[in-house]
């Protein structure tokens, strides 16, 4: 009985007298809507479809993205243009599967797919919350600046041919005999 | 009419003032929370999110009001209304300041002890008739709960009562004007009573009939609307009242210098006694069940008998 | 004050009533509680408050607190409200309506004959507890042995 008082006073005051002290500390409550909480550069949050320096799409249609979907909310289609370039004739997330895992940012060969720090997404109607590649788009590069797929990439595209790519050597002849 | 014990008139207004101090407790327990746990708690909805209560309340009362097809429906209708009754009932023996009460009650002491024993029905219905697992098992050990501590609260008091000589809460309260409040003479009792106070109206750390990490809600798990804002009111009305009781019994009621009015007084201190059971809540965990039947019968009870003996002992000794 | 009391001693009799005519258990239980309240209210007004808050605290308290507890440990269903039903034919009234019938005759002329004012005279706490504790200090010790000797039983029992 006397190491049960003792151990009241000892412990369970002692726990009282410290949660009370917190009543003179600062909250940490960053009161939101009125005070924007600083968003790390990382954040998951809303997708987007980023261009590459020159202004280009950067998607390239590979539906890695789609693949690495575990929640299958990102639907494409792949169609070309006349010089050859790639793109989506269609891309459409449905943001009310979305889960902002950044699989599919992972998942991206061309830096396209990024995840950026914006949360603030909410729709009074479902329909809303899918977003068609024109409300994905932004103008900028995103996170990485001087990427371009296409200036690095064997294929070929109108204004550069095979072995114009940047660190590309020039295509063995594989029909000739010279070394 | 007249503003006096009884009439018409301050039953009226005590009646109104505790109903709103229980529902306004609704947002002072979240912001004092939250004080101590470093956030700020609803500020919101008007003014220091004062109005918060109100926006509750608007929900509350739109909601649904669902019976289960599977519940009892008549026992699972009374069980709230229940507790309400039984806990506004024991506010009407309770002597607020000089001239405000709703009636002075020679049994008054007797009067509250019946009334928390009636309580306990109210949850023993919701559990039974609710027809669901979770909510039976809040029940059964709500019941075993609050037939224990309503025996420790009961010769808790009986300490004051013999110090004071009567059951009649304004006579104990006037006793105390002469001796000295009974906080100190009758400390051990005071402790056991705040307890067993806190047990009766289950209320953390002891809301194991309620314990929503391992039973839900326990016997309201399946209550929804208003039925369920009953008992959550109740529970507030149940923690006024015991801070009410406190004051009343151990800490000289309306008591205090002459520099501001009586009830002033009485209202600090119940307001006192209401953060501190909130602080309690923020600080300290639940106990496991069989710790908390093992703490009362083992500890509680031969040390509330050993008061009330030395306390008879010195009476009879001195008189 | 007579009237109160005609009002809960009809809210007794009838609660009663319905103890025995209802088929759902817990229903029947609450009926029981609410005539137990009705008779404390009876106590009340006929000048024994203490006794009117006894009866509230044990009785409606605690006692039927144990049964309601039983009957949550029980699983009682549909099968039981018909078992119940199946008990309340005509056949099984007949005696104990017969027998109910002449106490209640026997009760009805007692009353007729010894007419005599309800005594409205207030027993306070103290008085009751000087009487039990005075004349009757007896009777209070062989009860509490009594209660002794059931304490250290069920705690014999709960050992084992």
């Amino acid at each position: 009985m006397l190491t049960l008082i003792k151990d009241t006073l000892t412990s369970q005051v002692v726990t009282l007298w410290r949660v009370f002290s917190h009543l003179w500390v600062k909250a940490d409550t960053v009161e939101y809507p009125d005070e924007q909480p600083y968003m790390f550069p990382r954040w998951r949050g809303r997708i987007i479809l980023s261009r590459d320096p020159d202004g280009e799409e950067r998607c390239v249609a590979c539906n890695l993205c789609a693949v690495a979907c575990p929640v299958d909310c990102i639907a494409l289609q792949k169609t070309e243009d006349e010089e050859g370039r790639w793109y989506p004739e269609f891309f459409r997330i449905n943001f009310s599967r979305c889960i902002m895992c950044g699989f599919c940012e992972e998942a991206c060969p061309t830096n396209a797919i990024q995840l950026t720090p914006d949360f603030e997404m909410a729709e009074y109607k479902r329909q809303d919350m899918v977003w068609e590649k024109e409300d994905l788009l932004i103008d900028g590069t995103g996170k990485y600046h001087d990427y371009n797929f296409y200036r690095v990439a064997g294929k070929k595209i109108g204004g550069k041919d095979k072995g114009e790519a940047r660190n590309e050597a020039v295509p063995v002849n594989v029909r000739s005999l010279l070394p | 009419m007249t503003f006096e014990v009884g009439s018409g008139l301050s039953i009226g207004v005590i009646l109104a003032t505790v109903i709103l101090v229980a529902a306004m407790l609704i947002w002072v327990e979240r912001r004092l929370l939250s004080f101590w746990q470093e956030r700020l708690g609803p500020n919101r909805v008007g003014p220091f999110g004062l109005l918060q209560v109100v926006a509750d309340m608007i929900k509350i009362f739109t909601k649904e009001d669902w019976v289960p097809p599977f519940a009892d429906k008549f026992s699972f209708v009374l069980a709230p209304a229940i507790i309400m009754t039984v806990i506004l009932m024991s506010f009407s023996v309770v002597p607020f300041a000089p001239g405000v009460g709703v009636v002075d009650s020679n049994i008054g002491v007797l009067f509250v002890l019946a009334m928390a024993s009636l309580g306990a029905y109210s949850v023993m219905l919701a559990g039974l008739s609710s027809d669901n697992k979770y909510a039976l098992l809040g029940a059964l050990r709500a019941a075993a709960q609050m037939i224990s501590y309503e025996v420790f609260m009961g010769i808790s008091i009986l300490g004051v009562v013999a110090l004071a000589g009567t059951f009649n809460l304004r006579e104990i309260v006037l006793a105390q004007e002469e001796n000295g409040w009974y906080v100190i003479p009758q400390f051990i009792g005071f402790v056991i009573f705040l307890i067993a106070g806190i047990a009766e109206s289950h209320r953390l750390p002891f809301d194991i009939p309620e314990a929503e990490q391992e039973i839900c809600a326990g016997y309201h798990t399946e209550y929804s609307g208003m039925k369920f804002g009953m008992f959550f009111v109740g529970e507030y009305l149940g923690l006024v009242l015991i801070a009410s009781l406190i004051t009343v019994l151990f800490f000289g009621g309306w008591l205090g210098p002459a520099f501001l009015p009586p009830i002033v007084w009485f209202s600090l201190k119940a307001f006192a006694f209401i953060a501190f059971f909130i602080l309690l809540r923020a600080a300290i965990p639940r106990p496991r069940y069989d710790q908390l039947m093992s703490y009362g019968w083992l500890f509680l009870l031969p040390v509330s008998l050993l008061n009330l003996l030395i306390t008879g002992v010195i009476i009879l000794s001195t008189s | 004050m007579i009237l109160l009391f005609y009002i809960a001693g009809a809210v007794a009799v009838i609660s009663t009533v319905a103890v025995i005519l209802q088929t759902n258990i817990v229903h029947a239980l609450i009926y029981l509680i609410l005539s137990l309240l009705a008779v404390a209210v009876c106590f009340y007004v006929l000048g024994a408050p203490f006794a009117a808050v006894l009866e509230a605290i044990v009785y409606a308290g605690a006692i039927m607190v144990l049964f309601l507890f039983v009957i949550m440990m029980l699983n009682m269903g549909q099968h039981s409200i018909d078992q119940e039903r199946s008990w309340m034919g005509p056949k099984v009234w007949i005696v104990p309506s017969i027998l109910a019938s002449v106490l209640l005759a026997q009760l009805l002329t007692v009353i007729t004959q010894y007419d005599h004012e309800l005594a409205l005279t207030t027993v306070d706490v103290m008085e009751v507890s000087a009487l039990l504790f005075g004349p009757y200090v007896l009777a209070v010790e062989l009860a509490s042995l009594l209660l002794l000797a059931g304490l250290v039983a069920a705690y014999h029992l709960a050992k084992k």
